[in-house]
């Protein structure tokens, strides 16, 4: 069935067990909004120096932008920046891929499993949601401190 | 039809010839994902179209379309006799008065722009200006809500607005306080787009008029599933859109009180407005043409008025009858799904067809999106009603809304239609 390919038990279980849900420190706080469905992210993002040490969320919305913000916290949390923009731009490709794209399992791990929501126009929205805000915090985070060469 | 649940309920009474209607609306044969047929239960947001309104929009183009008025070919006068013919259905409809009160605009949002800004445009005692009060509600349309921002915004007018109760209702405990002899504008909706609510009429105009305040009221829920009286509401406008009611997108009707229309100042200004023009300044036509600027949506108006035919051959009485049957039974089988829960009226009293419900702690989308796959169309979201759902501490709802051609089975699919959601997301 069709729905599978959407809800795959990849993003099921992360909607039922979400990673690093719920606020804690960070250097800079977004609010993001989808206005066409109402769902809603609050994120913040802690670096230390170079490295990605927290995302913490808080978040209402519908499956996929749930699952979403987890997969995002798994992924990214621990990395480099730079290596988080990467997997953040992989992601975005995979998603406005429009069913085509399998994604890079390598570098995308459990968001490949994603591939399937790129087929759903209305639903792509759900899925960025977190990332654009990660990636909008991340960028003011960044402004707010001096960055460190390693 | 089989259904897993649906045997302790017998046949409904009251229902139309759903087998017949169903024939005249060729999208409702559409067959989806793997053989499933189409369930349309999103006719809040819009409706489908029958036969005979399609084919009243392919004999205007093939046989008679030019632009309206002054022309003195065949063509332009065929074409202006069928768009004055549908403004009179219309005017028949909603028993206007006067066809002149009769203003085609292009939906309803247009027509209820229309009137704040004829208000904040207009001299007293009509204009909306800082010491005036607009008194609207919380259940009302983005489209009654912005349009009434923005004149409060310009003006300095004051928005004030009715609260609703918990189980759906405008709470009018403090209509006193509301409405004023600051009020200018009350402006309502006559069925909620969320709840379903059918709102007391006349309470409200009857304390607007004690206060000399106009009312405008919001009847794109309530055109297209009953019986529309505009002498009857005894309000001043009454707003409505085609594309609810069978008609196509891209016209909307204001019906205004002639008297009103002849003093209040247009808004858009262009040709067909006007009665003479010089380089200086012009004079207007009288209503509706004063209001209505530029080329009309001809082949959109006529058909509205096919649609007017169709709904009026069946008879608004039986389609309010039909609804009020099919919502009865989708209110009491609904509250059989485990952890659903009704947002607005948990009967069928006072309540038009439309019904919102959240599953559970299953987000709208999810449900939508299993529905879907199920053949079953309904709309997830906030439904432009933002304020309702954070009244009632919700982000989006599902809402399943019936209209003349849906079926006691559709709601019985309905039903097994959740119950699968529950399962896949269990």
């Amino acid at each position: 069935m069709k729905l599978d390919s959407m809800y795959q038990e990849i993003i099921l279980d992360h909607y039922r067990n979400p990673h690093g849900k719920g606020l804690r420190d960070g250097d800079a706080e977004v609010h993001h909004v989808n206005p066409t469905c109402g769902d809603e992210i609050t994120l913040r993002v802690r670096l230390d120096g170079a490295v990605v040490a927290d995302i913490s969320y808080e978040s209402q919305g519908c499956s996929i932008s749930q699952a979403s913000a987890s997969v995002l916290n798994e992924l990214v949390v621990g990395r480099t920046v730079g290596d988080g923009q990467a997997i953040q731009e992989a992601f975005l490709e995979l998603m406005q891929s429009k069913g085509q794209g399998e994604g890079d399992e390598e570098l995308l791990e459990d968001a490949v499993a994603f591939a399937g929501v790129s087929k759903y126009p209305a639903r792509v929205k759900c899925a960025l949601l977190s990332w654009m805000a990660w990636k909008d915090a991340t960028a003011k985070a960044l402004a707010g401190q001096p960055v460190v060469n390693d | 039809m089989t259904t897993t649940s649906g045997s302790a309920f017998t046949a409904l009474t009251g229902l139309l010839d759903t087998d017949a209607i169903r024939k005249d609306f060729p999208i409702l044969q559409r067959v989806l994902h793997d053989g499933k047929p189409l369930v349309y239960l999103d006719n809040a947001a819009t409706s489908q179209k029958p036969r005979q309104v399609l084919d009243a929009l392919n004999a205007y183009y093939e046989q008679h379309n030019a632009n309206v008025h002054r022309g003195v070919h065949v063509l332009a006068e065929e074409a202006t006799a069928l768009y004055e013919g549908a403004r009179d259905k219309v005017a028949a409809f909603i028993n206007a008065p006067s066809r002149d009160e009769v203003i085609f605009t292009k939906n309803a949002s247009e027509s209820l722009n229309l009137v704040a800004n004829m208000l904040g445009w207009a001299d007293e005692p009509y204009r909306v200006d800082a010491d005036a009060e607009i008194v609207i509600t919380e259940m009302e349309h983005h489209s009654n809500i912005v349009p009434w921002q923005l004149l409060s915004q310009r003006t300095g007018a004051k928005l004030k607005w009715f609260g609703l109760t918990d189980d759906g209702r405008l709470d009018l405990s403090n209509i006193n306080e509301l409405i004023t002899e600051k009020t200018k504008i009350v402006s309502f909706t006559l069925v909620s787009n969320l709840l379903g609510t059918v709102n007391p009429v006349e309470t409200i105009v009857r304390r607007a008029q004690d206060v000399g305040a106009l009312v405008l009221i919001d009847a794109s829920q309530a055109a297209p599933h009953m019986v529309l009286d505009v002498q009857a509401l005894e309000a001043d406008f009454v707003a409505f859109t085609g594309h609810k009611m069978l008609a196509p997108t891209g016209i909307g009707v204001l019906w205004g009180r002639q008297e009103l229309l002849e003093d209040l100042p247009p808004f858009l200004g262009g040709g067909e407005m006007i009665e003479t023009v010089t380089m200086g300044s012009s004079t207007y036509a009288p209503a509706p043409h004063k209001f209505e600027a530029g080329t009309p949506p001809i082949a959109q108006a006529v058909g509205l008025g096919a649609a007017i035919d169709y709904l009026a051959n069946i008879g608004m009485d039986k389609i309010a009858a039909h609804e009020h049957a099919i919502t009865e039974y989708a209110v009491a089988r609904l509250q059989e799904v485990p952890d659903l829960r009704i947002i607005g009226p948990r009967t069928a009293v006072d309540r038009g067809a439309a019904i919102s419900f959240v599953l559970g702690d299953i987000h709208p989308h999810d449900v939508g999106q299993v529905l879907d796959e199920q053949g079953i169309a309904v709309r997830v979201g906030h439904h432009c009603a933002r304020p309702v759902c954070l009244r009632y501490g919700i982000p989006a709802t599902t809402r399943a809304s019936f209209y003349l051609y849906n079926t006691q089975a559709e709601v019985d699919q309905l039903i097994d239609g959740l119950h699968h959601v529950r399962n896949f997301f269990g």
